[in-house]
């Protein structure tokens, strides 16, 4: 199932979406089974904003940005995406790898 | 300890100055590495542990003197950077341009690095030396000798700052 959503999408070397345009809450929920992540509603919180941000600034938020503009915040969203949240955070919400320094 | 992340690069920084400038570096590399699920050993020694010293890290200044590297807000000439209150003022200025690349002040940053994960740990040695204790540190800092970080750095990359 999970890998036939993710059949007609395109990822980076990295795994990150190529056009983040594309994404869908589905195709989020399948990238997070990839990367062994089980989604709860405070991953939606973040996932939630990183869109938000994605669509009105046109790239990801930093870190820094997510916690200080939602109510998740530093060690919860490190337990939310471990393994780097900058980077899961922003694959799983279909979007590039962050550039930002903070 | 924090839980470990999936890989195995380690990142190890000592971190040996106590200026504002220089206090970033390690803050900004270390916060870097944690977020993209790089595990973190912050080492600080000498005057280094100004920056998790609780009295001295919200106060910490940019020298004026022998600094020739003030641009791009001004270059100070030697002279003219001992003149009392340039330092401060170098300082205040310094805060404000970090304030508005959205970066924190010290002291919020260094809890920022700790709850990413890093563990943060104050040299034995310079802490007998400036007669300081561990409740001198923030509350997460261990104090641990270098001998000891040796073997915690074991495998990983190390950087001096």
């Amino acid at each position: 199932m999970t890998n036939q959503i993710l059949e007609n999408v395109e990822f980076d070397e990295d795994g990150f979406m190529i056009d983040p345009n594309a994404w869908t809450a589905e195709i989020g929920e399948a990238i997070a089974a990839r990367e062994n992540l089980q989604l709860t509603e405070r991953h939606w919180v973040v996932i939630n904003f990183a869109r938000q941000e994605f669509e009105a600034n046109g790239e990801a938020p930093t870190l820094r940005r997510i916690t200080k503009t939602t109510d998740v915040d530093t060690k919860e969203l490190y337990k939310l995406f471990p393994g780097g949240p900058a980077k899961k955070a922003a694959m799983v919400a279909g979007l590039g790898k962050p550039t930002g320094c903070i | 300890m924090t839980e470990k992340s999936n890989g195995n690069r380690k990142l190890c920084i000592i971190m040996s100055k106590g200026s504002l400038d220089m206090a970033y570096i390690p803050l900004i590399l270390a916060n870097s590495a944690r977020m993209t699920g790089i595990d973190v050993e912050l080492f600080f020694t000498f005057w280094g542990l100004d920056v998790i010293t609780k009295k001295k890290m919200g106060g910490l200044n940019v020298a004026t003197v022998g600094n020739p590297s003030m641009h791009p807000w001004f270059h100070i000439p030697t002279l003219l950077g001992a003149i009392p209150g340039m330092s401060a003022a170098a300082s205040w200025m310094m805060r404000g341009e970090i304030d508005k690349l959205d970066f924190p002040p010290v002291p919020e940053f260094v809890q920022l690095v700790i709850d990413s994960g890093a563990n943060v740990y104050g040299c034995k040695m310079s802490m007998d030396m400036m007669k300081l204790t561990k409740d001198d540190l923030v509350e997460e800092a261990e104090v641990l000798g270098a001998m000891e970080f040796m073997e915690l750095s074991e495998g990983a990359q190390l950087l001096l700052v």
